[in-house]
């Protein structure tokens, strides 16, 4: 490919990839969606910055401590155990008052699976000064859950979208270029891939196999790219007959080159319009088998189980409301972002300037 | 100016989209039973002007003043009426048949349905009486077997078949306005004219006016009384044919008029002996085609696209195929090309194709080609300096980059693109292109590799006439330049006696008639060859 990279003395002109950026960056809602998108994602994947139970820094009888790093034996202040201090007992609170010392905390003083054991009420605990959206039936943080949460929604859906568009990139683009047999025989294992019953197929899994956030990306990865892949079929076939692909065949350009770099970029449009809405149909599916108690293990923070839980507890409206609103503020963030993209690379806008 | 009294009097028509504006103050009068042409080039605002009459602009501010009188005396103006008003008008008293005569019926209906449709819509007939009448104007447009047609769907028809169709479902309601835009375009030749000399008799038994919309002024000087010519939204003049074509006073008018390309090109001298490029001996192309019924399970039938074609390129030559769609002659240049499996023996420069990568790498080199569509022929992905040395890239491995570069703009000014007429042309995207200059582009691409012979697909039937004459100016100086062979795939009679030294005639995969092109255009032999001269040079009058 080095060969293609135009010479220093060549100033490009816009591409239609940037030009459809510009168009993105014109419609406002999407936009908007996506800067607040990045924000929240930026400041999740900090959340033990954020919200954690260790303190940042801390200084204790002149020496320095980063507990947020490393595990210090309670001991070091003046506790009794040699496990790992909790920095929220109160004895370990009142030493770090002493003058001298210090401990400088995260804005919200909880991680996703520290337990409040000194709650003022029972759990679950309405919102209060310590726990800002209050605490889930086992005394935990509901901030701190929602946050760690988020991020594995966003984190599990990046990966399944990615493991999707590889996939069906990959199986459309062989489908589509080679066409005839090739295609005729590809189809069929596919429907007959697809007719598989997905639901049964997790539900059984998990109950073989130890249940982890792994597995079930790999589970969910093996059905998630049929849809992606049509479309790319679908373009690669209306491409490869096009004119340029015939006139790059008389240039003695080899299968390979001419998939790469004449019909690939040429078919990516509807792959690029998709993804916003493949990752919020990932998020919403771990965040379901979550609900049903299928998803990942008992002790990982997940929308899905937070949902459970706001069902069980019904009074305790914090859960719900709190968790319910992330899930929309995201699925609503990644809509207008798809639909911007849509419009940015609508065929029909691409002769505008 | 006609006598008769005035039918339609547009005054001073604007058309603005967004703010562009495409229709610049455009006057016009048609009287009652004229046949006006409106002539200009793709964005001149000739079909837009046209489907303003009615408001079939969606998005266009149109203002102005549109008068059409009416059988019982008040003249209307259109551009003032109602939506519900309008409605009436449409059909009715002004019908329009469109270009592309497919897209234009609806596939889910017959036509008989759609033209009875039609008058039941504005003459609140029953529906079998709809449909009797539906068939007598089927027969009157000429279809065979009327009764039987009204009853197919559109995809079951010719082209012209359709086009016929769709002119009997404008006649439904005997309107007084025709508004025929491009109706013979995308058409085949020979047909063509037979749809004209049908416009033509429809118009003068109904009596009615005709607005045509054209870029062909072979079909102007057949079929219109005066004629009307636009240029960037402005009517830049108007006058009977004749006297248009005769004398014409707007020097755009004269270009367009200019625009039938001339012969120029290197005369093959008698007893002159000249290296063969190109030979194929028998070369038949086949596909399968699945066979109905339950015999298609098991094997498909083959439908046979080039039947033994037997022809030699000599250097510096150009051999002509022409035939109409569906002739055979796009997939003779992809047999030529390599890129579609035949049978029979075709060898380039003494070389045959082998259907192995490797082994056709060289003989690459020597064919290169140009495709008809140049929208769809250049990746819109790749600049200008991707796009032409990508050759480079496979055929001369060992260039530096800047021998590269180097060759690119050679090769570029050699078609006439250079950074000072486009700042930046290196780096730029096909889109920035218009269609004669990506047509350049095209040939640029296909010229840096240094070929023999250059397969030519309809290279210049996607572009404006006087387009036309600058390309094919072109790829006439680039032959005698580089002596290349062309194999010229047309349709367009004109661009043969333009460019060819031989010529050779397909129709439905034969091939009927070949020879020089002398031989071929006076005294043609095969009666079909007879029909594609008469139809496509029915005005063979001197330039004016």
């Amino acid at each position: 490919m080095s060969q293609m990279t135009p010479l220093p003395s060549v100033v490009k002109s816009p591409s239609p990839a940037r030009r459809a950026w510009q168009r993105f960056k014109q419609h406002r809602l999407g936009f908007g969606s996506l800067v607040l998108f990045v924000l929240l994602v930026v400041l999740s994947l900090g959340a033990e910055l954020i919200s954690n139970d260790k303190p940042l820094v801390a200084r204790y009888e002149g020496h320095w401590f980063f507990p947020i790093v490393q595990d210090v034996p309670e001991t070091r202040f003046g506790g009794d155990f040699e496990s790992a201090t909790d920095f929220l007992d109160p004895f370990i609170v009142r030493q770090f008052d002493k003058p001298g010392n210090f401990a400088i905390y995260p804005p919200n003083r909880s991680h996703h699976r520290t337990i409040n054991y000194f709650a003022k009420a029972p759990n679950p605990a309405a919102p209060s000064a310590d726990n800002w959206l209050g605490t889930d039936d086992r005394g935990r943080d509901v901030f701190a859950r929602l946050l760690y949460g988020f991020r594995v929604s966003i984190l599990f859906g990046l990966a399944l979208t990615l493991t999707g568009v590889l996939l069906g990139v990959l199986t459309g683009a062989l489908q589509g270029f080679y066409g005839g047999r090739t295609d005729l025989i590809a189809q069929r294992l596919i429907e007959i891939w697809s007719s598989m019953p997905e639901l049964y197929l997790l539900i059984i899994f998990s109950a073989v196999l130890a249940p982890s956030t792994w597995l079930l990306l790999v589970l969910l990865s093996l059905f998630g790219w049929i849809g992606l892949s049509d479309y790319v079929r679908a373009e690669f076939l209306r491409n490869r007959q096009l004119d340029y692909v015939r006139a790059a065949r008389a240039l003695g350009l080899s299968n390979w080159q001419i998939i790469w770099r004449h019909i690939l970029p040429n078919s990516l449009t509807p792959v690029v319009t998709f993804l916003p809405f493949r990752m919020s149909a990932a998020i919403l599916a771990l965040t379901s088998l979550d609900f049903l108690g299928l998803g990942v293990p008992p002790d990982t923070p997940s929308l899905g189980e937070m949902l459970s839980q706001g069902k069980n507890n019904l009074d305790a409206w914090w859960i719900s409301l709190s968790t319910f609103a992330v899930l929309v503020v995201t699925l609503l963030l990644l809509t207008f972002m798809g639909d911007a993209l849509r419009d940015a690379l609508d065929p029909r806008k691409e002769s505008q300037p | 100016m006609s006598d008769k009294p005035t039918l339609l009097d547009v005054q001073d028509l604007h058309v603005s989209f967004g703010d562009k504006e495409v229709v610049r103050g455009v006057s016009l009068r048609l009287a009652r039973g004229e046949k006006l042409a409106l002539v200009g080039e793709s964005g001149s605002g000739k079909t837009i002007t046209a489907l303003s009459l009615l408001k079939l602009v969606p998005q266009g501010r149109v203002t102005g003043r549109a008068l059409l009188t009416g059988p019982q005396g008040a003249p209307r103006d259109l551009l003032q009426l109602s939506e519900h008003a309008l409605r009436g008008v449409r059909g009715k008293d002004v019908a329009v048949i469109f270009q592309e005569p497919m897209t234009a019926l609806n596939p889910l209906f017959t036509i008989g349905d759609q033209i009875a449709e039609v008058i039941e819509l504005h003459q609140a007939t029953s529906r079998a009486e709809a449909w009797t009448r539906a068939v007598a104007l089927l027969e009157t447009t000429g279809i065979p077997e009327p009764a039987r047609r009204a009853a197919s769907y559109p995809h079951q028809l010719s082209g012209g078949q359709r086009q016929r169709a769709m002119i009997a479902m404008a006649l439904a309601c005997q309107p007084q306005l025709l508004l025929a835009d491009e109706p013979t375009t995308a058409l085949d030749v020979t047909v063509r004219t037979q749809i004209l000399d049908l416009l033509a008799q429809l118009q003068r038994s109904h009596g009615m006016a005709v607005l045509m919309i054209t870029h062909d002024l072979h079909m102007v000087r057949r079929f219109a009384d005066r004629v009307a010519v636009m240029e960037n939204g402005v009517l830049v003049e108007q006058g009977p044919v004749a006297e248009v074509f005769a004398n014409p006073s707007h020097p755009y008018t004269r270009k367009l008029l200019d625009s039938r390309p001339v012969r120029d090109v290197v005369e093959a001298a008698p007893g002159q002996v000249l290296p063969q490029l190109v030979e194929a001996q028998a070369v038949q192309v086949s596909y399968p085609v699945p066979q109905p019924g339950i015999k298609g399970w098991f094997k498909s039938g083959r439908f046979v696209a080039v039947k033994s074609a037997q022809f030699k390129i000599e250097q510096g030559r150009t051999l002509a195929v022409i035939g109409e769609s569906g002739s055979g002659k796009s997939t003779l240049a992809l047999a030529s090309l390599g890129l579609q499996p035949f049978e029979g023996t075709l060898r380039v420069s003494g070389q045959a194709w082998r259907f192995n990568a490797k082994a056709d790498k060289p003989l690459r080199r020597v064919v290169q080609v140009v495709f008809q569509d140049p929208f769809s022929s250049l990746s819109p992905r790749m600049t200008v300096a991707e796009l032409v040395a990508e050759g480079l890239a496979i055929h001369q491995p060992g260039l530096s980059e800047a021998q590269r570069q180097n060759k690119v703009i050679d090769t570029l000014r050699d078609v006439g693109l250079s950074e000072a007429q486009f700042p930046n042309l290196l780096g730029r995207y096909p889109h920035e292109f218009s269609g004669g200059q990506r047509q350049r582009l095209a040939l640029a691409r296909a010229l840096v590799v240094e070929p023999q012979v250059l397969v030519l697909d309809e290279p210049t039937s996607a572009l404006d006439v006087t387009i036309q004459k600058q390309i094919l100016t072109l790829l006439q100086r680039l032959q005698r330049e580089r002596g290349l062979s062309y194999l010229l795939i047309t349709h367009d009679v004109e661009v043969v006696a333009a460019m060819a030294h031989d010529v050779l005639v397909m129709k439905d995969g034969d091939i009927v008639e070949q020879g020089p092109v002398d031989q071929v255009m006076r005294a043609p032999r095969h009666a079909y060859t007879k029909a594609l001269l008469a139809s496509s040079m029915f005005d063979t009058a001197p330039q004016a």
